[in-house]
């Protein structure tokens, strides 16, 4: 038997700093530890700041996620005021946060998690040339057409929301900007723009037909567009058995609008979906360079322990639900709204393929609801309300980032921020290990994976790392 | 001319906002400048070893760095030791690397306003000791010294935006390859004139209220924001409102303040943000170059001479009275 230690890192293409610690041995991954190497502090400085400073300064916790950490924030501030933003005000924020998720799908597929397919190390698969073609770092032909195309669609942000990121324009009341009855059709026009390149380029055929298959056989077999070269290198490399996770899914439900959420909160385990019980969440410190007990994000505090302990690894704290880990990102929005494919792909349990797979049904759904609510901005109507800060309360912010659940929780006493706890997606599924020992999503999912003697940074640990999409600077934040 | 591009501590929004460059897009941009990334943490594919390999292949001098990129702030803590953030894979700290290849480079460029003074990361008692590169806030020093000069002689250039615009970015790179950028293309806080010679002010669309001090008293409300809402454009640096955002857009055409995100410290303005600070009711920020005196007399003059179009439409959140057809002439 063989042991190996190895240390993976720059872990690049994924948002953000990461280091991934590997025990092997005869070729497997036999233990992983995930280490978040950079603390900026995001909660402590809020602290004594006017409230509405949040909306200023969250967003710039994360340069991807951007708009989720706005809306987030505006979420936390009219939860604590008790109001809702004016209906037609959050048509237009969930717009921009829409397309901000769907323009990251398409960044991490064709960026950051598609790219490894160029490799050299592939170059006797049957479908490399075509990879190479398409997906080369920088250069691929599909690379430069996404880019182009996000641009092009982040119009539609540069139209209502000023630019992206770093927006100010999501408000507690509403949107800052009062679209037009020229801006909505220059807005559907942008859309139809994106979903020419979606049915030309990504899906080979309409969104509504690869939104339409049923299971994950029809979902492996789907052969055009850039989603079809991806089904063909899935299947030889097996990356439906490749990186397992929990097995439960969380979603805080996708785009708060007045008629309810677009995408269904819940929580996903063995099959069964149950309501997301957030009194029921911790943030574990046992592992992470924090001092202080397990708390709930609405006692929570951060304070960093500057002597960097043995016994911990990483700047992140380890949120738990009810005592135990869960994933959370696009699959497990599919799996708890209940696509069919995802569903099917849930039952079959979570891999590498599944998550890809997962973003890809969530493009289409996406691209779909854009233009829904796009045609149902009613430009006659008001987009902002009144908003007044509360001189003191308490507030949750719950918004699904394109990686997942995100949190904010806010307290405010005199006219001030006294309190303010974050947990972001990649927290959730990149925590270290809690009290009792238990892995993070990502460190389970790895357990197993090849790691063959001539590799120091293994392809199959590239894989599963960046199936998850990590956001790196908003875990820590 | 080859980049190395670090993104020591930020938001990662600098490189998503370069992302956003367009006609051309920004890979077939900088491939038309002859412009070659050598290594770059979101866009690269080398991982790991590939990339301690390439550092370290730097660092003795076997490969010539033109020009270092360097995106977000550089943490000092906790204790003066750098490791709020390790360059992870290299057991050193981002602070260490920074430091130990800036000297090597032709160039050293910061790219965003946390690289440039620290930015965002410093704000709220700084809690992880963010300065940036060669400034500490408005303080000359930084992660380099004062006196530091990359080896062509220049100081750190400092594309200061929070984000950077896509096209500052690539605009900077794109001048530095065709040898057209020196000291005198800098101003004073090191930031390249070519977009900070112009005020956010310019082309700003409330010009017209600004000019009759007509002024939106809530967000959404499309008069001048400087008088209620914090707006600082008259005295912030940046092309926005000449060049527009993401399709033509900009924070103040997209109805809220401008917090002057290109210079140092603008993360701790002293009052909330979408405030505007004053004393005896009067806005305590002056425009840039304006004496105060005139700029009181003119104001109040403005004032008094407001169209009734621009007083009821600075407080609409739409045009509500379009301008006046002036009959022909028979």
């Amino acid at each position: 038997m063989t042991e190996r230690s190895l240390l993976v890192g720059p872990f690049n293409r994924v948002e953000g700093d990461l280091e991934i610690r590997l025990e092997v041995a005869d070729g497997h991954v036999t233990a992983a530890y995930a280490n978040s190497p950079m603390y900026r502090g995001f909660e402590p400085m809020m602290i004594g700041k006017d409230p509405m400073d949040a909306l200023t300064i969250t967003p710039r916790i994360c340069g991807i996620c951007s708009i989720s950490q706005s809306s987030a924030a505006s979420a936390a501030l009219a939860n604590a005021a008790g109001i809702s933003a004016a209906p037609q005000g959050a048509l237009a924020a969930t717009l921009m946060h829409g397309i901000e998720n769907l323009c990251d799908h398409l960044t991490h597929f064709n960026l950051f998690f598609c790219a490894d397919f160029a490799r050299p190390a592939y170059a006797n698969r049957a479908w490399h040339p075509a990879a190479v073609d398409r997906f080369t770092a920088m250069e691929g032909s599909a690379t430069r057409a996404c880019i182009e195309a996000r641009a092009e669609i982040l119009h539609i942000v540069g139209l209502l929301g000023g630019k992206w990121p770093h927006t100010l324009a999501i408000q507690p009341g509403g949107v800052t900007r009062a679209p037009t009855a020229r801006d909505r059709i220059r807005i559907l026009s942008t859309l139809a723009a994106f979903r020419r390149y979606l049915e030309k380029v990504v899906f080979g055929a309409p969104v509504e037909a690869f939104l339409a298959l049923s299971d994950a056989d029809q979902l492996a077999a789907w052969d055009t567009g850039d989603a079809g070269l991806f089904m063909r290198i899935a299947e030889d490399l097996e990356l439906g058995k490749m990186g397992a996770g929990p097995g439960r899914y969380m979603s805080f439900g996708a785009y708060p609008l007045p008629e309810g959420r677009a995408m269904k909160a819940g929580l996903w385990s063995d099959g069964a979906c149950s309501p997301v019980e957030t009194d029921q969440i911790r943030e574990d410190l046992s592992h992470a360079w924090m001092m202080g007990k397990a708390a709930h994000p609405s006692k929570g505090v951060t304070i960093p322990d500057e002597d960097m302990r043995d016994t911990a690894y990483s700047w992140c704290k380890a949120p738990r639900l009810a005592g135990q880990t869960v994933e959370t990102g696009a699959f497990a929005r599919q799996v708890i709204d209940g696509h069919p494919a995802a569903v099917d792909l849930a039952a079959r349990g979570s891999s590498v393929f599944a998550r890809v797979a997962g973003r890809l049904i969530e493009v289409a759904r996406t691209q779909i609801l854009l233009e829904t609510w796009a045609k149902a901005i009613t430009p006659e109507a008001r987009f902002m309300d009144d908003f007044s800060t509360p001189q003191s309360g308490q507030g949750t912010g719950l918004v699904e980032a394109a990686r997942g659940a995100l949190g904010h929780w806010i307290d405010i006493r005199n006219g001030k921020i006294a309190g303010y706890q974050i947990i972001a997606p990649t927290t959730w599924n990149f925590s270290p290990r809690d009290a009792n020992g238990t892995p993070g999503p990502v460190e389970a999912a790895l357990e197993g994976a090849p790691a063959a003697e001539d590799e120091d940074t293994p392809l199959a640990v590239q894989h599963i790392v960046r199936s998850f999409d990590p956001c790196m600077v908003c875990t820590v934040h | 001319m080859n980049v190395l591009w670090l993104q020591s501590a930020g938001c990662g929004g600098c490189t998503m906002s370069l992302l956003c460059a367009e006609a051309p897009g920004v890979f077939d941009l900088l491939e038309g400048a002859g412009i070659k990334m050598l290594w770059h943490p979101a866009l690269s594919v080398e991982s790991g070893s590939e990339v301690r390999r390439l550092l370290d292949d730097i660092e003795t001098g076997q490969i010539a760095l033109d020009v270092l990129c360097i995106e977000g702030s550089i943490l000092m803590g906790p204790k003066g030791t750098g490791k709020f953030q390790m360059l992870s894979g290299t057991g050193r700290s981002m602070l260490d690397w920074v430091t130990s290849l800036a000297p090597l480079a032709h160039n050293v460029v910061a790219v965003g306003t946390c690289a440039t003074y620290g930015g965002v990361t410093s704000s709220g008692g700084n809690p992880a000791g963010a300065i940036g590169v060669q400034y500490d806030g408005h303080q000359r020093g930084g992660a380099l010294p004062s006196d530091f000069r990359a080896q062509s002689g220049l100081p750190v250039i400092n594309v200061a935006g929070c984000p950077t615009h896509p096209d500052w970015v690539t605009e900077t790179l794109m001048l530095l390859a065709s040898d057209a950028l020196d000291a005198g293309s800098l101003d004073k806080l090191g930031r390249p004139l070519f977009y900070a010679e112009n005020l956010v002010h310019h082309a700003c669309p409330k010009n017209e209220f600004y000019e009759y001090k007509a002024s939106a008293e809530k967000l959404s409300q499309m008069g001048c924001m400087m008088e209620h809402l914090g707006c600082v454009g008259t005295q912030a640096v940046g092309d926005c409102n000449i060049r527009g955002w993401n399709g033509g857009g900009s924070c103040t055409r997209a109805g809220y303040p401008c917090i002057n995100c290109t210079a140092p410290e603008f993360e701790e303005p002293n009052h909330p943000f979408t405030q505007t600070p004053k004393f005896a009711g009067i806005p305590v920020g002056l425009p840039s170059d304006m004496p105060k005196a005139w700029f009181m007399a003119l104001a109040s003059l403005s004032k008094a001479a407001t169209p009734k179009r621009l007083a009821e439409n600075a407080v609409a959140d739409r045009v509500e009275v379009t301008p006046q057809i002036r009959s022909g002439k028979k």
